[in-house]
Order: structure tokens, then sequence, then C-alpha cells
């Protein structure tokens, strides 16, 4: 978000390291939160309206569903989908709490970073364990 | 151009971020309770999952919540597209195709919820 990019300076150094090996944690949580909202927004989003569609209109299209979950490359898809909206939930609380100036200091902020992922990651797994 | 106001810009106030807050509450507590549905539940069956969405209350909070998703969505895409897409024609167009899915997206939502 920065609103004057018109008028920055030119010749400004320009530091591009795109490995997300160097990244803090705190970028990495960021990117992926960026991530994950733009890829729930193109295919969450239609995907979740249509799947209520089918589901709720018809006995058959809601046993038609159902037997497409039990197939294990949607379940894999499901699982994708599932950690898109666990992180960006969990990374999103953190920013709610960072507005409201809590853990904004460099090492709570960076530890808040870790419990983010981490978080995001055990709710999946969990999610996965249950419909394995 | 110097400082001045994009059309294709934000809405250079706190409203939209704002907004973004708000939106993500809703959805949150959407999320909690659909969630606390399932986990009573279990598996679920057509017949359950049919008498939730007769519900007028489980409607009207399923509504507002797709609504909170949809704008919440505009305004985190379009930071996003501020963000990465520089040329006016593009970024407009970008903007726009966004803003009529979400507005079929919306209307769809009302169509699903109370045609069942
Ligand atoms: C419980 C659910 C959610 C919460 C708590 C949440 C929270 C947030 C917050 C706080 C932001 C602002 C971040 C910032 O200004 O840096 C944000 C951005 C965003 N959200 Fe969500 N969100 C949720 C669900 C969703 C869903 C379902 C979608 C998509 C359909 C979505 C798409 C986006 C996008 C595209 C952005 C912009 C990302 C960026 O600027 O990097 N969010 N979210």
């Amino acid at each position: 978000m920065s609103p004057h990019t018109v008028s920055s300076p030119k010749n400004r150094p320009k530091y591009y390291d795109l490995n997300l090996r160097n990244l803090p944690t705190p970028g990495l949580v960021s990117i992926f939160h960026r991530i994950t909202g733009v890829a729930m927004f193109l295919f969450l989003i239609p995907m979740a309206l249509f799947i209520l569609q089918t589901t709720l209109s018809s006995e058959a299209g809601f046993a038609s569903w159902k037997g497409y979950f039990a197939h294990p490359l949607v379940k894999l898809i499901v699982v994708g989908f599932v950690w898109s909206f666990m992180h960006h939930l969990f990374a999103g609380v953190r920013y709610l709490l960072i507005d409201l100036h809590i853990g904004i200091a460099k090492a709570p902020a960076q530890s808040s970073a870790r419990v983010v992922l981490v978080a995001g990651l055990v709710a999946t797994a969990v999610f996965a364990a249950r419909i394995w | 151009m110097k400082n001045s106001k994009q059309p294709v810009g934000a809405h250079y106030g706190w409203k939209d971020w704002m907004i973004q807050r708000v939106t993500a509450a809703v959805m949150l507590v959407y999320s909690v309770l659909i969630l606390g549905f399932f986990l009573v539940h279990g598996t679920v069956a057509f017949a359950d999952w049919k008498q939730l969405f007769q519900s007028q209350l489980v409607r009207i909070l399923s509504l507002l919540f797709f609504f909170a998703v949809f704008y919440h969505a505009w305004i985190g895409v379009r930071d996003v597209l501020m963000d990465y897409i520089k040329p006016f024609f593009i970024r407009l167009s970008l903007q726009v195709a966004v803003c009529l899915f979400l507005i079929v997206c919306s209307i769809w939502t009302v169509s699903i919820l109370w045609s069942n």
C-alpha cells in the first residue's frame, strides 16, 4: 500500500532478494497472507458458491459432492485451501492485534509471526488427519 | 501528478482500512460458528444441511458473512492491484472486472440462500 509511488525519487537503491529463505518470518507471514488472500478471491469464492448451490439444491447434488470429496486429489486441494484460509485468518488476527498496538516491538512481532506460521500448519494438519 | 488523488487509487482515508477490519471480524465470528456446527454434527447428512439453511437466521448470517467476504476481498484485491499494476487503464479495467465479479457473486449468493 504505497499511495505516492509517482512522487518517489528516481534513483533510490533497489533491493530485490526474492529468495524466500532469506525473508524474516514476519515477511513470510505477510507474503503468504497476500498470496492466500488473492488465491481465495480467485478460486475459493466461486467454488464455495457453486458447492453451496449444488449441495443445497438436491439430494443428488449433495451426494455427488460427497463423492468428489472422497477423492484423494480433491482432498489435497481442499487441504490446500484450508491452509490458505487458516493462515490468512491467523495472520489477519495478528494484524488486528498489531493495529491495536499489541506485540508491535521487534521481538514479540517475530515470535507472533512464528506462532501464526505454526498455528496455520497445525490447524491444517488436524483437519487433514480428520478427513483421511 | 505529485500527491494528486488518482481515480484508481485508495480512498485516501481510514474508512476502507476500518471496513477491512470490521469485515475481518464478521468473517471470524461466522467461521467459528460454522466450525462449531461441523464439530457438533460430525458427518453432515443432506437433511441436516438443508434444514440448517432453511432457517431465516442462518440465511441472514450467511448473507452477512458473504457480503463481508466480498467487500473485504474488494479492498484487499484493490490494494494488491495498486501495488503491482501501475498503468492507469490496465488497473482501471482490472478493478472494474473485480467489482463486477463481486456484484454478480452477491446476487448469486442471495439467489442461492433464498431459493432453497
Ligand atoms: C476470518 C477471515 C479473515 C480475516 C480475519 C482476514 C483478515 C485480513 C486483514 C486484517 C487484512 C489486512 C491486511 C493488511 O492491511 O495488511 C486482510 C487482507 C486481505 N484479505 Fe483477508 N481476512 C479474512 C478472510 C479473507 C477471505 C475469505 C479473502 C478472500 C476471498 C480475503 C482476502 C484478502 C485480501 C486479497 C487481502 C489483501 C492482502 C494484501 O494486501 O496483501 N480475506 N485480511
